[in-house]
């Protein structure tokens, strides 16, 4: 048991919860969405400029949470950025099957790397009540660029 | 030498009592388990657990409808257990206890059945800051029907309730006080005595949403003279599923019908239907029969040990817990009211609630992480959540130990 929780617990993730990366609120964001827990209460908004092309150009965040979500949050900024709002949906589907321990199926070449990053999560897998917290980020970047303004874990 | 006591001698028999509690002999992933979430639901004794069994297997029917050896057994349960309800609240009749399916139905009962008929706009109903969400929204239903106003009691920071400022909002446009016994997060005692002194002398009606009231005090509802009282049976070491409004019974009895269907009608044509008085007014359908006789059980339980000495016990756990947990860095308690029951809020730096809860719970320790159901009281401490040990009459040292000890593995993996 306190091998899983090491895992869980792992120096990256204690790293992005401690000091979150692009924890801030962009002036020029073109879109946003809450992303609320009711369960626990946790809250966070995640901002988005998404340009004409239809790619991310910028994404952060704020609010409060656990460790695992606002590593979560934070790791999502680092790695929506400079996508597609196609991709970002993809990449969305993969992170919750890596979280839920679902087949992931052939990963495309085009997300290997980033995919490779986001394994630190799978920790989560044996802790079922706590894939919620892995996941509100990006339910709430899906809600911002594809223009619903609210995400609940529910 | 108290001879009243049949079943647990003093002192206080924790081990006995230990060992009538099945489940407290599970282990939880390799660690005896140390349960500390009994605010959100205590775990049941075996006399709660053979009761229903018993009921089951020997003596199950629906009740109130047939005419045979086994309806006529289950039904004199099902009243037998409004009896025995009636008599651990001292309740003047049995018709005053309303078997519901939690104190949140409870307290809905009322907002509806007696809101809705006797409350128009401009009515005040004075709640507090504390408050359950059980105990805010069907207030808030209640105001986007009739237009009743919201006013909220505030606290002080060490979680006391101001009842100067309760006196400044009591008026005669104050309709209804309903406030909780004991706070779920912060383990205050309400004076609800001189809270229900206080409002009928401005003729409102008291409700009290007594969830964690009856599990750690004395409840006697004459002594109170509470107009409403509401708890929830698996809060009393009782099974889920049914709750309790005591109400007065002229008051009930002036109130209309919550659901319709069997049961609480007196004659029905298509045309017309009266109504039977309480409390089989407000009980439509078939009710929690089993559930009943199990909510009998706890409370012969309950009684067999004597609440005054669960919380005695109870009272001692807790500063027992509040020291260990203060000598923790970084821990912060909320909730320091002079008059303060076994629940013990707080959080630790760089620590969120959340993962706490699931460290901590590799080492067997439940507790309970999250809002609590009680966000503005949240709002009010700037705070998202906190985690919660909630005490139980089998508790001990050594779940306190534990708890510690859990916690600072739970540091050590953050730092
Ligand atoms: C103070 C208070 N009120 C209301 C409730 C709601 O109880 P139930 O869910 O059994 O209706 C609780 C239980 O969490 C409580 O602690």
């Amino acid at each position: 048991m306190d091998d899983m929780l090491r895992e869980l617990y792992q120096e990256v993730i204690l790293d992005h919860g401690k000091n979150p990366r692009n924890f801030r609120h962009p002036e020029d964001a073109t879109c946003k969405a809450d992303g609320n827990n009711p369960l626990c209460g946790d809250q966070l908004t995640v901002y988005a400029k998404v340009g004409d092309d239809q790619t991310i150009k910028d994404v952060a965040f704020e609010g409060r949470g656990c460790a695992i979500s606002l590593a979560s949050a934070s790791m999502m900024t680092e790695i929506a950025s400079g996508k597609s709002i196609s991709q970002v949906q993809n990449l969305f589907d993969l992170f919750h099957k890596l979280c839920t321990g679902e087949e992931e199926g052939m990963v495309p070449d085009e997300f290997a790397d980033d995919i490779e990053k986001l394994r630190v999560m799978s920790g989560v897998r044996q802790f079922p009540m706590r894939v919620k917290c892995a996941t509100l980020a990006w339910h709430a970047i899906h809600a911002a660029v594809t223009g619903e303004n609210n995400a609940s874990t529910e | 030498m108290d001879t009243t006591l049949p079943i647990h001698q003093n002192p206080y028999d924790i081990e006995s009592i230990r060992g009538d509690f099945p489940i407290l002999s599970e282990k939880i992933n390799g660690h005896p388990l140390a349960f500390l979430d009994s605010g959100a639901s205590p775990q049941k004794p075996e006399a709660v657990l053979q009761r229903m069994e018993h009921m089951y297997r020997h003596e199950y029917a629906n009740v109130h409808r047939g005419a045979y050896t086994l309806s006529q057994a289950a039904t004199d349960h099902y009243e037998n257990a409004r009896q025995t309800v009636a008599r651990y609240l001292n309740a003047a009749s049995d018709e005053e206890i309303i078997f519901t399916r939690n104190v949140t139905s409870s307290i809905n009962l009322v907002a509806h059945c007696y809101g809705r008929e006797f409350l128009k706009s401009g009515d005040e109903i004075i709640i507090t800051h504390m408050e359950h969400h059980a105990n805010i929204v069907p207030w808030q239903l209640l105001r986007e029907a009739v237009g009743i106003e919201l006013k909220v009691i505030p606290i002080d920071d060490a979680g006391n309730l101001m009842m100067d400022k309760f006196e400044e909002l009591l008026s005669p446009r104050t309709r209804l006080v309903s406030v909780t016994h004991i706070s779920n997060v912060l383990g205050t005692v309400l004076p609800v005595k001189e809270i229900i002194r206080l409002a009928h002398a401005h003729d409102a009606r008291v409700l009290i949403d007594g969830a964690q009231g009856i599990m750690h005090s004395r409840v006697d509802v004459q002594e109170l003279d509470v107009d409403f009282y509401g708890f929830t049976g698996h809060k009393l070491y009782g099974p889920s599923g049914i709750g309790v409004l005591y109400g007065k019974r002229d008051i009930l009895n002036s109130m209309p019908p919550y659901e319709g269907g069997g049961d609480m009608i007196d004659r029905v044509t298509f045309e017309k239907t009266t109504y039977r008085e309480t409390p089989a007014r407000f009980e439509a359908g078939t009710p929690a029969i089993v559930e009943a006789a199990g909510l009998a059980a706890a409370v012969e339980y309950v009684e067999s040990i004597g609440i005054e000495r669960i919380a005695a016990h109870e009272q001692s756990l807790l500063d027992y817990a509040t020291a260990r947990l203060s000598a923790i860095e970084g821990l912060r308690i909320y909730g320091e009211a002079e008059d303060k029951a076994g629940v013990v809020s707080f959080t630790i730096e760089g620590v969120h609630p959340h993962d706490i809860s699931t460290i901590i719970d590799s080492h067997g320790v439940a507790v309970r992480a999250g809002h609590h159901c009680a966000q503005p009281l949240m709002d009010r401490f700037d705070l998202a959540a906190t985690a919660r040990a909630s005490l139980g009459m089998y508790n001990n040292k050594s779940d306190i130990d534990q708890l510690v000890e859990a916690l600072e593995f739970a540091k050590d993996i953050f730092n």
